[in-house]
């Protein structure tokens, strides 16, 4: 497809003109507005990519894009009581204004929660937020003027870029490995950007289970990680919605954990480890960046909403919450030994993956002339599901890539949707064989926000 | 009367035919019909029997290829559009062409190739064949499809194999046309019991200079004009009637057409279960001619109940 438009200027002819002869006559764009959004709405239109995901939600196609976790093993039956209790017994609170930086149990809660990872904190410097989206929305409002630089992993989650392009910053790409980001090309993307005179306002980083690629960050890499931003003065971002979703042992200590209190803002969430309905993140930072973040947060929601906090709480409190987390691992730890089992069999030579030891994802490079975007329609013919990598860059890398999540399939669908990709691969394969590599090395960027269940 | 609004499906287009379902189904009730809205599912076959007709709003596959339709005709319920053997005619962009030519309509020349011709003859020599027989500008199209999926201008011959591949995706067979310069027009065509007429046309400038799936579907990104400020007005009109008759159409259709400087219209392609969604072209032309879609879309199932 061609390169979306430019967001026009001048007047354009968006007044209806009625005669009383003849036909009505209408010269329109269907949009009165249309030189009057700001500029941050560059880029906001309709998609095909997107509009495939519709087909994605028929029984009949596997779908290995969605980032949905799997609540059906919630005790739901409980947790609806709880909620009856909340609104019937504590209604006078559960459904008024609260507190803008969140209730003060929750935040106690979070701490808890946040040890699990090596954090120790102090729930004044928590907030609490309408899901850790909003937490990155408003950790960038706080930080970023339009042009300045975030520094971002190769990939990233599609719902940062969104976010980061919503406030016209430019995205740095720094490459990844099997280990996660890395530290040398960290330092130089640092050193390069500036020299060129541009304002580098924080390193965005997903150390567990990454959302697209499946890696985590090791060991001495996030203590690397950390003094590398640490000497050059620039902020972490930490996000980690993922960290207690792994398949081999206990979580591995957060870059807040580290010594990192003043240069660390970390972002978390329930919403894999409870359930993404209601709607709970936080951010962990300094005071008196979270004197900023409140302010924010209130200017724009006013405050989370009571009730959600309040069931969050009464679940951490009430239920094993912990041993539901065990259940979540084993659960996701099946899927994702079905889909390497099903990947290691079936796709075709020349294609690669990355091997997550937890979260969601596996991110897969077809074969060298291949574009997986290019390639997605075939595969809903196919009846099958992915997410083309483009998405997840914001400087028209990601051509070969895909990402596929095995949280939400049962096993035999996961191999059953692997079985149909590497029918599209063949076939897309054959065609590189008969027109030769047709594929853009790297094309305009292409960043969408993400519907919620493709995030 | 009952009316059963079939919308989204498993085709590429099923997004914009959930919106099309909608606004239908909406536009119904604004009349006091009585509207369910459902998608062709397994369960569709059991509900059928419980409605007095059906609106097929089903885009792409299934919806215009004629196999919902030929579904309606076995559970003889009422249906408004054309017939299964007339769909599959229309649905295969070539065939309509041909039939529309025969029919004395100008369409751009073309080629078809399946995929399998590359396969098996090797693509560099036969692109290059197909180069010096059309020329250049050239647009590449899937043989069957809608909404510009998988459609691709051409000017340089080096651009021509990417878009064979993007056309692919979509189905085994592409269209490879003249790029034709013109004003691009949508003529809706309506038959409400006298015979084909055609309702003021559309004219469709997006501004980036192709209507892809982006222009048709971001508010802003196209200009409309409707009427279309052609002096060549009569000669579209006619000439989309002509194509309607000429495929064996009924009830509703929307033909595409570029007018070209001499004022000649060229039949792009007919679609007979076009987009209803708030950027779609027939609701403007139904609008421009002082009709409403809702009250439209009764009469047609009337007359569709009747039959």
């Amino acid at each position: 497809m061609s390169a979306y438009p430019p967001l026009p200027t001048g007047p354009g002819p968006a007044v209806e003109r009625v005669e009383d002869a003849g036909p009505r006559r209408r010269d329109t764009r269907l949009d009165s507005y249309v030189d009057r959004y700001a500029a941050r709405t560059h880029g906001m239109t309709a998609s095909a990519i997107r509009a495939l995901f519709s087909v994605a939600n028929r029984p009949e196609v596997v779908s290995l894009a969605g980032g949905m976790p799997n609540i059906a093993d919630l005790p739901l039956d409980v947790v609806g009581q709880t909620l009856h209790e909340l609104v019937a017994g504590n209604g006078m609170r559960a459904m008024q204004y609260g507190s803008g930086q969140g209730e003060p149990m929750i935040r106690e809660a979070i701490c808890e929660v946040m040890r699990l990872e090596g954090i120790n904190a102090h729930p004044d410097d928590v907030t609490v937020t309408v899901g850790s989206q909003q937490a990155l929305d408003l950790v960038t409002r706080i930080f970023c003027d339009p042009g300045d630089v975030v520094l971002c992993e190769a990939p990233s989650y599609v719902g940062a870029l969104g976010v980061f392009r919503s406030f016209q910053c430019d995205v740095a790409h720094v490459a990844m490995d099997d280990q996660g980001l890395d530290p040398v090309a960290l330092r130089k993307a640092v050193t390069a950007l500036r020299a060129a005179g541009r304002t580098v306002k924080f390193l965005y980083t997903i150390p567990n289970f990454h959302n697209p690629a499946g890696t985590s960050l090791s060991e001495p890499r996030r203590d690397e990680v950390l003094a590398i931003c640490q000497e050059a003065g620039l902020l972490v971002l930490e996000d980690n919605p993922y960290g207690l979703l792994g398949f081999d042992g206990p979580p591995v200590r957060a870059i807040r954990a580290r010594g990192g209190v003043d240069d660390v803002v970390y972002l978390g969430s329930f919403s894999k480890t409870f359930a993404p309905g209601l709607r709970v993140g936080w951010v962990l930072a300094p005071h008196a960046v979270r004197e900023k973040l409140v302010l924010a947060s209130e200017a724009s929601v006013l405050c989370p909403p009571a009730l959600n906090q309040m069931a969050v709480v009464e679940y951490l409190s009430t239920q094993d919450w912990q041993g539901q987390v065990r259940v979540f691992q084993e659960l996701y730890r099946e899927r994702r030994d079905a889909m390497l089992d099903a990947l290691g069999q079936l796709m075709p030579a020349g294609t690669t993956w990355t091997h997550p030891t937890g979260g969601f994802y596996v991110w897969t490079t077809l074969p060298d002339g291949l574009d997986a975007k290019v390639m997605q329609p075939r595969a809903i013919t196919a009846r099958v599901a992915y997410v083309p990598g483009v998405g997840f860059y914001a400087d028209g890398q990601g051509t070969r890539d895909l990402r596929l999540s095995y949280c939400f399939p049962e096993p035999d669908r996961i191999r059953e949707g692997v079985r149909r990709l590497a029918g599209v691969v063949e076939q897309e394969l054959e065609l590189l064989q008969t027109f030769g590599p047709t594929a853009a090395r790297r094309g305009a960027a292409q960043v969408q926000t993400p519907s919620p269940d493709t995030a | 009367m009952k009316v059963l609004v079939l919308a989204g499906g498993l085709s590429h287009e099923r997004d914009v035919s959930l919106r099309s379902g909608r606004r239908v189904a909406d536009a119904l009730r604004g009349t006091g019909a009585q509207c369910d809205l459902r998608d062709a599912d397994a369960t569709l076959l059991e509900a059928l029997p419980s409605y007095d007709g059906v609106l097929v709003m089903l885009h792409g596959g299934a919806g215009e290829d004629g196999s919902v339709r030929e579904v309606l005709e076995l559970s003889g319920i009422p249906y408004v559009g054309a017939t299964p053997s007339a769909c599959r005619l229309a649905w295969d962009k070539p065939n309509a062409k041909s039939a529309s030519r025969r029919a004395g309509v100008s369409t751009p020349h073309s080629v078809v190739l399946p995929h399998a011709a590359f396969r098996e003859l090797g693509a560099g020599a036969l692109l290059a064949s197909v180069v010096d027989h059309l020329g250049l500008p050239l647009m590449v199209k899937p043989a069957r499809g809608g909404s510009a999926l998988g459609a691709t201008a051409v000017h340089d011959a080096a651009d021509l194999p990417a878009a064979m591949v993007a056309c692919y995706g979509y189905g085994e067979a592409a269209l490879v046309e003249q790029l034709v310069v013109g004003t691009e027009v949508a003529v809706t065509v309506v038959d409400t019991g006298d015979g084909p007429r055609a309702l003021p046309a559309v004219e469709v400038r997006p501004l980036s200079g192709v209507y892809d799936y982006a222009a048709r579907y971001t508010a802003g990104s196209t200009e409309y004009f409707v009427p279309a400020r052609l002096d060549a007005s009569e000669a579209a009109a006619e000439a989309a009637v002509e194509v309607h008759r000429a495929l064996g159409l009924r009830d509703l259709s929307r033909i595409d057409l570029i007018v070209t400087p001499d004022g000649v219209p060229h039949l792009l392609e007919a679609n007979t279960a076009p987009g209803m969604t708030e950027t779609s072209l027939v609701p403007m032309s139904v609008d421009a001619a002082g009709l409403t879609v809702g009250t439209l879309l009764c009469d047609l199932l009337e007359l569709a109940a009747a039959r």
